[in-house]
């Protein structure tokens, strides 16, 4: 079961319904056909070895894909701060590429700078064959507009380090210099990543182990910052259909070795569906569904929405049962397709920081 | 308080005794308010336009980038700016033709459109994601406005052919767009444009979007930054014709104001004996001043409000006008239907409010300083009168003197409108003194009691009559310049056009292909002396954008081609391509003669040649040069050679052009004689001055209410002067003819004195306003038939207006007459 893509794919769908808005008819039948099969697109299927630095870069074969990382820093003000960096291709039609404005690939970008005070965002989108966005493998580059995710010359493919990630915006700014040196995780199945309920499936890989330094600029106040990042990589051809009315995921620094990622979707007949994986030295672990809890503590006011911004997080089988607080309850991305992400910490049995995302409230 | 509400109903009381003059008060404010509204109207909606149309490819509300030298960009360039911070969209914009409708094709880039591009696909605008999927993912759409869809006979999901086999997308209405534009994407663009990679400019949208690197890092210096708020080149080619409106609007305001300040000087040297009543009751000066305000600004209000609702009609009435002009002249596209913003109704009855104000000034001042006591002033009038004429002299003579210093040392339109409205102040100030000095000299000669009292009386009525007649001076002047200017356009006009369709057929094919069917066909036909080929293309010079035209080395234009000036060896130098033509607009903009020399910037690169004639070019707001076809075709290689002229003998032109209709489907949009294209051209031309036409005429029936109201109010304060005459024996219609006799010939002095300041306007309008307005110069003619029809209408007019009171006076009640000596006044 693969919650990772389920998520992403359907925030970019909803995001790629543009100016369709949350209420679009349109993620029922989805952006330019993408509720339907996946025909003409290329397939995911089990046994295929992911090879790197191939595939660091762009599947345009695939309909969809993404560059996700988001990092939990401190300033040298003391002060914590979190940090967004996303990049999302969508193939609008299967079938041989097309060059320069007659391309099919449809890039969109969001990033954002959180703190206990403020929280900004932007997002970019840019149309493929015209070099205003894309991503390549080798040397390593993924970029939109003046934002952009770029490998070294000592850069390793199979650690995807070290990196420099950057974005502007009118009132935040940031240039973080990832390093690890762990390699990629491969989730599910080497990197076959399998939906099991659907059938659907998608190849994702993930680098958990960033430890990022660099700089940050917030309204204005530049701070000089470090902590830790994640970065997933994900592509596919099958979105999921549409009968989740949203979803509530995290991403947890339990520990230098140890990450945690938990998820449900929320279902509109109310039965939730809940998934995780335990990473550590050895590798990842899929966590059995009916062993996650995951239950809201607090209820803020946010863009005039209820969101639960406190949880109650707990999974018995790992000793680990925390309460997780947001650094700043207002970290609401208000672009095409809103939704809720920033960075949280939590306490109890483990204590860490980590990030957060929900959606459909 | 409620002393000013006494106060108040005081003063109305006046009002209602004399609801003549009330009307008067109104008309004026309303004449002035309503004429001005009106042009603001038709000014609003079609700057509106242009803004709408400028928005979708750049301008006024964006800044933009374009090419700095070539004529498109390569749309690298679009990506490397992207990625240095700079938020730009790409334009690819170019004209197609379908179905016999020349369209402009702008290719647009909805994913980066910036948010105030206005009209396209942009993620911000109601458009769904299924329309911006559709507008993307082949086969695209057309977005077009309705009245586009109308004029092409489609509906949408239609895709109309192009000439080269080619057809648009589906045609889909976005109904803010504007008339005569298609939007596509911009990769649809390109192809259908056969502009590959290529695009025509960048739209740059919020600046505050993250930081940037400089310009000149990035594209060095093939990109010029056009800042937000530049005119577009619509705005900028139509802004003459708005200013042109904009003056007679101004004028008429003035004129209505006239209207105004007599009313109130009337009503207020009437009032004097309440307000001294008021005063001496214990009314402070204050409070009457403040209950003065309230009921002009009252008025004001109300006159406004009725104003700006009459303004919308003369707007609605002159829009179809306008709307037309703009189209045949620039080929802007103005809806017929206005839209009134809540600023215009603010503005409109401003005016009203700040024009009262302006022509009460002096009575509020008056009043502010009324002696409670007025000690008796024998000859007061007659003081006051010398007093009065003598500071108006020294006004005209500043004005004058004004005058030449602006057409000494004034630069560009405006200076042109100052010049003029100098010239006419100047004049208009000194009518009085000049009619002063003709009664002076009437008065001299008259050898009856009765005449030299006719012309004592004069005088005296002259300082009420004035301002009217001032008004009635100005509108004629006006008609006089206007119409000569107009004639005299029309004499040139119609010449030029002689000289410049010396060819017999012109013919614009659809595609290569059909042009080379016609040029087969025609050598056919022995009747077919020469087939010329007359290319175009579109460069621009400085900013502006030029046309390009190709000339055949023929001696129809050796000998036909009007020109203003050239070399002597000009056809010789322009065929071997040294030489280049150019139109007398581009030439004064530029500061070139003939013998200077132009670089130019072609598609195949730049190049230099000598200005070997200048030509004049009516009616085009765009600049033009002409060179020979070999270079047109080796510099604009996408120039389509499908446009061509041919001469033969004219009895054989309809015979031929059936042939060519039948055989070839030819509608008039691609196959004329050149008959119907003079007829055409001349349309075009008389609907431009369609509106002057129409505003001129408003402002003449303006300026003879101002004399009727005039008339009628002095009609009243006239008795004491009458009366003793009339109980001397002389009858009523005697005196009534006199005083008709007296106000005809103070219209006629007026019109007489007309005519030299008229043909002064025209001769502005022509030497200086046009030029400035238009880039050409025009031959100055007299016609004296159209003066002596309007020294005929100004009688008329006056005729009209003393018709009422003479009418009135020859019935009066002899007891009225009497009551005169009962009542010491």
């Amino acid at each position: 079961m693969n919650a990772e893509m389920s998520r992403r794919a359907l925030l970019r769908l909803a995001a790629l319904a543009l100016a369709g808005g949350a209420s679009s008819p349109l993620r029922a039948q989805g952006y330019a056909g993408l509720g339907q099969d996946a025909a003409g697109f290329a397939r995911v299927v089990p046994g295929v070895a992911l090879t790197f630095p191939r595939d660091h870069g762009p599947h345009p074969g695939f309909r969809i894909e993404w560059w996700y990382l988001t990092a939990n820093l401190a300033g040298d003000d003391k002060a914590a701060y979190g940090v967004q960096w996303t990049l999302f291709r969508q193939a609008a039609m299967p079938g041989p590429q097309r060059d320069g404005f007659d391309s099919q690939q449809v890039w969109m970008a969001h990033a954002a700078a959180t703190s206990a005070t403020a929280h900004r965002f932007a997002e970019r989108f840019a149309r493929g064959g015209v070099g205003q966005a894309g991503v390549e493998a080798t040397p390593f580059h993924a970029f939109i507009d003046a934002w952009e995710m770029r490998a070294g010359a000592d850069t390793d493919p199979r650690t995807l380090a070290p990196l420099t990630v950057s974005a502007a915006a009118k009132d935040f700014a940031y240039t973080l210099n990832l390093a690890a040196t762990r390699p990629l995780v491969l989730q599910g199945e080497a990197g076959y990543s399998r939906k099991s309920d659907r059938g659907q499936a998608s190849y994702y890989y993930s680098q958990p182990y960033f430890t990022a330094e660099g700089s940050l600029s917030l309204d204005g106040r530049r701070v000089a910052v470090r902590g830790q990042a994640w970065l997933d990589r994900e592509w596919s051809s099958q979105p999921l259909a549409a009968d989740q009315n949203g979803w509530d995921w995290f991403s947890l620094h339990l520990s230098d070795d140890v990450k945690l990622m938990l998820f449900r979707l929320r279902h509109a007949d109310g039965r939730h569906f809940h998934s995780g994986n335990w990473i550590d030295r050895d590798g990842s672990h899929p966590l059995p569904p009916d062993g996650i809890a995951l239950t809201p503590a607090a209820i803020s006011r946010v863009a005039g929405r209820d969101i639960p911004t406190a949880w109650q997080v707990a999974v018995p089988a790992r000793g680990l049962s925390i309460e997780t607080a947001p650094l700043n309850a207002q970290s609401y991305m208000a672009t095409r397709f809103p939704y809720w992400e920033g960075p949280i910490r939590f306490r109890g049995t483990h204590e860490g920081q980590g990030y957060l995302e929900m959606t459909g409230y | 308080m409620r002393r000013l509400g006494w106060t108040l109903a005081t003063l109305l009381s006046h009002w209602r005794r004399h609801p003549t003059q009330f009307a008067t008060l109104m008309i004026g404010l309303i004449a002035a308010t309503a004429l001005w509204s009106g042009v603001q109207a038709i000014n609003a909606q079609a700057r509106q336009s242009y803004d709408c149309a400028a928005a979708v490819f750049g301008g006024g509300r964006l800044a933009m980038l374009v090419p700095a030298r070539d004529e498109t960009l390569p749309q690298a360039l679009f990506a490397k700016l992207r990625r240095a911070g700079w938020p730009v969209s790409p334009v690819l914009e170019g004209r197609i033709a379908t179905s016999g409708v020349g369209l402009r094709l702008i290719g647009a880039e909805p994913l980066t459109l910036p948010r105030a591009a206005g009209p396209a696909p942009a993620l911000e605008l109601g458009i769904g994601a299924a329309d911006l999927a559709a507008f993307l993912l082949p086969p695209g759409r057309t977005l077009v406005a309705p009245a586009t869809l109308r004029e092409l006979a489609a509906r949408e999901g239609d895709t109309p052919a192009l000439g080269d086999g080619m057809r648009l997308p589906p045609l889909a209405v976005q109904a803010d767009l504007v008339p005569g534009t298609a939007v596509v994407d911009i990769g649809v663009a390109q192809r259908v444009l056969d502009r590959p990679g290529q695009i025509s400019r960048l739209l740059v949208g919020a600046d505050d979007d993250g930081p940037r690197a400089p310009l000149a890092e990035v594209a060095g210096d093939t990109l010029r930054l056009i800042p937000p708020g530049s005119e577009s080149d619509l705005e900028r080619l139509t802004d003459s014709f708005h200013v042109n409106l904009t003056a007679f609007g101004l004028l008429s305001f003035v004129v209505g104001l006239f209207i105004v300040y007599s009313a109130i000087g009337l009503a207020f040297e009437q009032r004097l004996p309440t307000m001294r009543a008021m005063r001496a009751c214990g009314v402070s000066a204050r409070g009457l001043t403040a209950a003065l305000l309230v009921e002009l600004v009252g008025a004001a209000l109300a006159a406004g409000v009725v104003g700006c609702i009459a303004g919308y009609l003369i707007a609605a009435l002159l829009l179809p006008d306008v709307a037309l002009s703009l189209r045949g002249l620039y080929g802007a596209e103005v809806p017929g239907e206005l839209a009134l913003r809540p600023a215009w109704w603010f503005a409109g009855i401003g005016m009203s409010v700040a024009g009262a104000l302006a022509a009460a000034a002096h009575s509020l001042i008056k009043a502010q300083n009324l002696p409670l006591i007025a000690t008796a002033h024998p000859y007061a009038w007659r003081t006051a009168q010398q007093r009065w004429l003598t500071w108006q002299g020294a006004a005209a003579l500043v004005l004058a003197g004004a005058a030449l210093g602006i057409l000494a040392v004034g630069d560009g339109l405006i200076a042109g409108f100052a010049l003029l409205a100098a010239i006419m102040l100047a004049a208009a100030l000194a009518l009085p003194l000049l009619l002063a000095l003709a009664l002076h000299l009437g008065a001299r000669g008259a050898n009856t009691m009765l005449t030299r009292w006719a012309f004592a009386d004069s005088r005296q009525q002259l300082s009420g009559l004035s301002l009217a007649l001032m008004a009635l001076l100005l509108a004629l002047a006006v008609n006089i310049g206007v119409g000569t200017m107009v004639k005299s356009f029309e004499t040139s006009f119609a010449g030029w056009l002689d000289q410049r369709l010396a060819s017999e057929i012109y013919i614009r094919a659809a595609d290569d292909a059909q042009a080379r069917a016609i040029t087969a066909f025609v050598a056919t036909r022995p009747e077919v002396t020469a087939v010329l080929p007359t290319p175009r293309a579109e460069t621009r010079i400085k900013g502006g954008p030029v046309e390009v035209l190709g000339f055949a080395d023929h001696p129809t234009y050796r000998d036909h081609w009007p020109l203003i000036a050239a070399t002597p060896t000009l056809w010789d130098d322009l065929r071997d391509g040294r030489a280049l033509l150019m139109s007398e607009q581009l030439a004064r903009r530029l500061g070139l003669a003939a013998g200077d020399s132009l670089r130019l910037v072609t598609p195949a690169g730049a190049l230099t040649l000598q200005v070997g004639g200048i030509y004049p070019d009516y009616g085009n707001p765009k600049g033009q040069i002409g060179v020979s076809n070999d270079l047109l075709f080796a510099h604009w290689r996408d120039a389509p050679d499908t446009r061509f002229s041919l001469r033969l003998a004219p009895d054989a032109v309809p015979a031929l052009v059936a042939a060519l209709r039948s055989r070839f489907a030819l509608d008039p949009a691609h196959l004329i004689d050149q008959a119907a294209l003079k007829r055409d051209s001349m349309t075009i031309f008389n609907r431009t001055f369609a509106v002057t036409a129409s505003l001129n005429a408003f402002t003449l029936g303006v300026a003879a209410v101002a004399l009727l109201t005039s008339l009628l109010t002095l009609g009243a304060s006239r008795l004491p002067q009458l009366a003793p005459l009339w109980a001397m024996g002389v009858t009523r219609r005697r005196l009534a003819a006199l005083d008709l006799a007296k106000t005809m010939a103070l219209a006629l002095a007026t019109a007489l004195a007309a005519i030299p300041l008229g043909l002064l306007v025209a001769w502005c309008l022509l030497a200086v306003v046009n030029v400035k307005a238009f880039g050409w110069r025009l031959p100055f003619h007299v016609f004296p038939g159209q003066l002596v029809q309007l020294i005929a209408v100004a009688l008329a007019a006056a005729l009209l207006a003393a018709a009422l009171p003479t009418l009135r006076l020859s019935r009066m009640k002899p007891a009225d007459l009497i009551r005169v000596f009962a009542n010491e006044r």
